[in-house]
Order: structure tokens, then sequence, then C-alpha cells
């Protein structure tokens, strides 16, 4: 019983219903997010270090044992999730500032900024199936606010498909919860885990393993169901859509990482082959879309489908090498994908375009803007020291023990094509002569570049101190492939 | 019992499923909550049907309901119902905004405007 391992959810709450108040109050608004944000930091890294020395935390709300009653799990992969997110949610705000515009920022913008993190902490720190549905759906509903927030022509165009997408996938989250609670009684997760194991994993777990991916799969956006992301992820301003691309697709991976390591790992000839075929398809579509378009929104977009096709090929390769490998690509890449689109932001707000060729020789006017992206660009590429590398090795070095060579391949080309792409940006972005007379003030432009500066500096230190993070990070995996830790932990046996 | 039940879930998936492929958004609307609807019932279904019991459990009841999946659909109607009340001001907003309440014409271009 340790109330600390709620706090990360319950702090931005109490922070969004404060907020609801002062909705006129700009200023007064933006002080309390920035101080209830540095609080939320402190809170989740209290908690990663807690885990660490004290292993997995749980909280039985009501003083209901796990079984039976709601249980809040704290590993060390959900709080160093949860770390990560309060570290994008602090940046976000912090250029929220200067670009949201008052218009939106009178209207609920930061209350619901709140009321999204709440669901994606949420959705990291529970250890109840259904419960994982409930935070889903808070944060959707705070995704579907900030969605059309501004009432855009585009902006609800886009919104309503993406709610109807969402809709359908809550379905089939609610049907198979259904289904999975008819064939095993039980929702708690390590519970479900206890019991397959106890069955070792019949047909019908299978199939109910496979309802999930879909599921999860949406939210996600690996390869079939991916459709729905592009136009989404294009409609809102830049921090929402930054605050999306680092975060959204990113839950829908943790439960990806928790279902398929904790829950269905009994017939991974069947689930884990099915889950490796998606992941190299869903790169191999994201490599097309990268290097298919000229607008830069588009291509950082397309980003996010290769990373998390390779995410999802590391959880495939279940070993402790590759989840490691992945639990390390998937912080780095939340890191990295959130200060990237921060950059393109201030590069669309300086050019007035989102087309490349309509930029160019951004790097004699705004020198700092332009180093800050090479970085995060060769971090986003994987090369070393950078941070994309560590996981990426392991990932491979994974994938190489179990013989997964054609997979090792994809991973490794869509790399290239991954350099390619963003090199692309920098090239036609920032080398060559200015296509317009640029005329944004470096002052603006430094003031916008502060939070993506701080993100990338975050990511590089996560980079080259890898050795010395790396003692949680196997900490996390360890519970990933063990799933006795994380059952005995929660059941207390 | 459970056959009626079955059945019943599988209509309305039917015709959510044909509600949803119309261009219409207020169609598309509605089967969204014939959906809900559907997966709602399939939750109490999967509970198991005891006919007139209570979901008590205690000494002097022989056979007694399931209460759990009760508390999952009261949790699950709820968050339908704002959803879709959303989406339903949302069709209304984009209907005025956009002049069109055909799914065919909100496409987006190449240039995504």
């Amino acid at each position: 019983m340790n109330n600390l391992t709620f706090m990360p959810v319950l702090w931005p709450l109490f922070t969004a219903i404060f907020l609801i108040f002062f909705s006129k109050k700009i200023k007064l608004q933006r002080g309390i997010s920035l101080f209830s944000s540095l609080i939320g930091i402190a809170i989740s890294l209290y908690l990663v270090f807690s885990v660490h020395t004290h292993g997995i935390l749980t909280l039985g709300v009501g003083s209901w044992d796990a079984p039976f009653g709601i249980v809040i799990v704290a590993d060390m992969l959900s709080s160093l999730l949860a770390l990560t997110t309060n570290i994008i949610g602090f940046a976000i705000l912090l250029y929220s500032f200067y670009s949201i515009g008052e218009e939106r920022e009178r209207h609920y913008y930061y209350p619901v900024f709140q009321f999204l993190l709440i669901g994606v902490n949420g959705a990291f720190l529970t250890g109840d199936l259904f419960n994982l549905f409930v935070f889903f759906e808070v944060m959707l509903m705070a995704s579907y606010v900030l969605l059309v927030l501004g009432g855009t022509k585009i902006q609800l165009r886009e919104s309503l498909k993406y709610i109807i997408v969402n809709v359908l996938s809550s379905s089939f989250f609610v049907i198979m919860v259904a289904y999975l609670y008819s064939v095993l009684g039980t929702l708690n997760m390590a519970d479900i885990s206890q019991r397959i194991a106890e069955v070792n994993q019949p047909g019908i777990i299978s199939v109910i393993a496979i309802g999930f991916l879909i599921v999860f799969g949406l939210k996600g956006a690996i390869f079939p169901l991916f459709q729905w992301l592009p136009g989404s992820y294009y409609a809102p301003p830049i921090p929402v859509m930054a605050l999306f691309g680092a975060l959204l697709t990113k839950v829908g991976i943790y439960s990806i990482f928790r279902t398929y390591t904790l829950m269905f790992y009994h017939d991974q000839d069947f689930t884990h082959t099915f889950l490796a075929i998606l992941a190299i398809l869903t790169i191999i579509i994201g490599v097309i879309g990268a290097i298919a378009y000229w607008d830069v929104k588009k291509i950082i977009i397309y980003n996010i489908i290769i990373a998390v096709g390779v995410i999802i090929f590391g959880i495939s390769i279940m070993n402790e090498q590759a989840l490691s490998g992945s639990i390390l690509y998937i912080i780095h890449d939340m890191l990295i994908k959130a200060a990237l689109f921060l950059l393109v932001g201030i590069m669309i707000k300086i050019s007035g375009s989102d087309d490349l060729r309509d930029m160019g020789g951004l790097i004699k006017r705004y020198p700092a803007l332009a180093w800050t992206f090479f970085i995060a660009a060769i971090s986003l590429a994987g090369i070393p020291p950078f941070s994309g590398f560590a996981g990426k090795l392991l990932i491979l070095q994974g994938a190489a023990e179990k013989g997964a060579y054609f997979g090792m391949a994809v991973v490794l080309l869509s790399s290239l094509m991954v350099l390619y792409s963003v090199m692309k940006i920098f090239m036609n972005g920032f080398w060559g002569t200015p296509k317009a007379d640029y005329a944004l003030t470096n002052n603006t432009v430094n003031k916008m570049l502060v939070p993506a500066v701080l993100l990338v500096i975050i990511s590089v230190l996560f980079g080259v101190g890898t050795e010395s993070i790396y003692p949680f990070i196997t900490q996390a995996a360890e519970t990933l492939i063990n799933p006795d830790i994380y059952i005995k932990a929660v059941l207390k046996e | 019992m459970e056959l009626l039940m079955a059945i019943v879930i599988g209509i309305l998936f039917m015709c959510a499923t044909y509600l949803m492929l119309s261009k219409s958004i207020l169609r598309i609307i509605i089967g969204t909550g014939l959906l809900s609807h559907g997966a709602h019932l399939l939750i109490l279904t999967m509970g198991g049907l005891k006919g007139d019991s209570v979901p008590l459990l205690s000494d002097k009841v022989a056979s007694y309901v399931d209460p759990l999946p009760q508390a999952l659909i009261l949790t699950a109607i709820v968050i339908s119902f704002g959803v879709t009340s959303f989406l339903l001001v949302l069709a209304y907003r984009t209907y005025q905004e956009l002049g069109t309440d055909d799914m065919e014409e909100m496409r987006g271009t190449e240039t995504n405007e």
C-alpha cells in the first residue's frame, strides 16, 4: 500500500480542477500549469527511485486486496514512462505559451492538457484491464477536445473521423474485456496472467490476444490500422500535434508491451510471429510515407509509424535484450518526437508554409534552430552516441540471438531511410538560398526554441549516459521477461 | 436465454455495421450507439444470466448473479453516452462549418486543406 503510486494521476487531476476556475485569467493559468508540471516531474522522479529501491509498488484502491479490488501498480516500465510523459508535458506546455494563441488558452486549453496527462499516466499505472479502458477513455476524451479546439474546417473534418475510429476501437476493447472475463473470470492483469499460465493459453485466449492487438494497434498505429493517423495528426496546431505524436501512440504500444509480455506469452509461435510480421510491414509502410512527402509535418508523422514498428518488433522478439532495447527506444522516441515536432513547428512559423519547397536558407538567420534540428535528426536516425543508437543496437542484438535476420535487415535499412527523410528536411529547409524574407526575429524564435532544446539536451544525455540509466532499464525488462515478479508483487503471495 | 441474447447482440452489431458504412454522419452516429449497446449487452451475457437471482453473495441464497459485469456496464454506458453526445455536437458544428453531412465530401485533398 503506497499512495505515492497514484500521485502522477491525482496531481494533474487536482491541477485540472483548480485551473477550470481561472479559465479567463491566462497568465495565472500559465503559472499554475507550469508549477504543477514541475511538481509532476518531481513526483514521478521520486516514484522512479522508489521503485528502483523498493521494487514494484502497488496500491489497492479502497483497501480491497488485489484480485478483487482495483489495483494501481507502478513497476519500472510504467514509472519510467510516467516520468517521460511529465517531462514532455512540461516542455510542450512551455512551447504552448508562445504558439497556441489566446483564443484557445481562454477556452480551457490548459485544463484539458492536464486531463490528457491524467489519462496517459493512468493508463501506464493501472494494473486492471477495465481501468485501462477507463483511462484510455479519459485520454481520448481529452484528445478529442484538444483536436477540435479552435474549430477550423480541417480540424472539424479530421476530428470526426478520429472520434469514429476511436469509438469503434473502444467498443472492441469492451467486447474483448467481456470475452476475457467470461473465459477467465477476472480482470486483474496479474491474476489473468496466472490463470492463463494454468490453462497454458488455449486457442480461445490466442484469439482474444489478437483482438486486443487490434484494439491497441488502432491506438498505436500499427500496419493495417494506421490510416487514421496521418490525417488526424495533421489537423491540430503544433503543440497538440507534438503531444499526440509523443504520447498517444505510445500508450497503445505500452498496452501491447503489457498484454504481450505479462498475459499472452505462452503461444509465442502464433501471437509473437503475427506481431513481428505486422511490425515489419509497419516499418516498411512508414518508410514509404516518410520519404514520399515534401510536407515537413507529414514526414515527421510517418516517422512516428516507423518508430512504432521498431518498438513492436523488439516486443515480438521477446528476449531480455530486445525488450530492454524496446524500452530504451520507446523513451528515446517519445523525447525526440516531441522535440522534432516543436522544431518543425518553429520552421513552419518562420516560413509560413509547411512545404519544404517553400523553405530554404534558414541556417543563415537561425543557426541555433538549425543545429538543434541537426542533433535531433541524427538522434532520431540512431547515430552513435545519440539516444536512438543504444535501443536499436539492443533490439538488433536480441533479434540476432533469435535468428530473425529479415527483421534485422528491415530495421537497419529503415534507419538509413529515416536519416534520409530528416536530412531532406535539413538540406532543403536550412541550406540553400532563402525563398522568402523571413520576418521573425531571433528573439521570438529563441523563446520557442527553449523547450525543444531542453528535450534535445535530455535526449542527448539519455544517449550519452545510457550506461548509468541502464540499471533502471534492465529492472524494467526483467519484470517483462519474468512475469512472476509482477504477479508476486501484485497478488502478494 | 443466453442464446436469445447472442442473437440480439448479433442483430445489433449487424445494424451498427450497416449504419456505420453509410455516408450520412447522423446514421454513422446512430450506428456507433448501437455498436456500444451491443458491446454492453455482451458483457452482461458473458457474466452469465441467472434469471431473477440477485447480485449478492450470502449463505441463504443458493444462486447469485455476478455483480462485476453490471458495474462494468455502468461505467461503459456512461462513457459511451458522453462520447455520443460530444459526437452529436461535433457533427452539428461540422455541418454548420462545412455545409455538408456527407462523409464522401469530407475527404482530405492532396494538400490536406
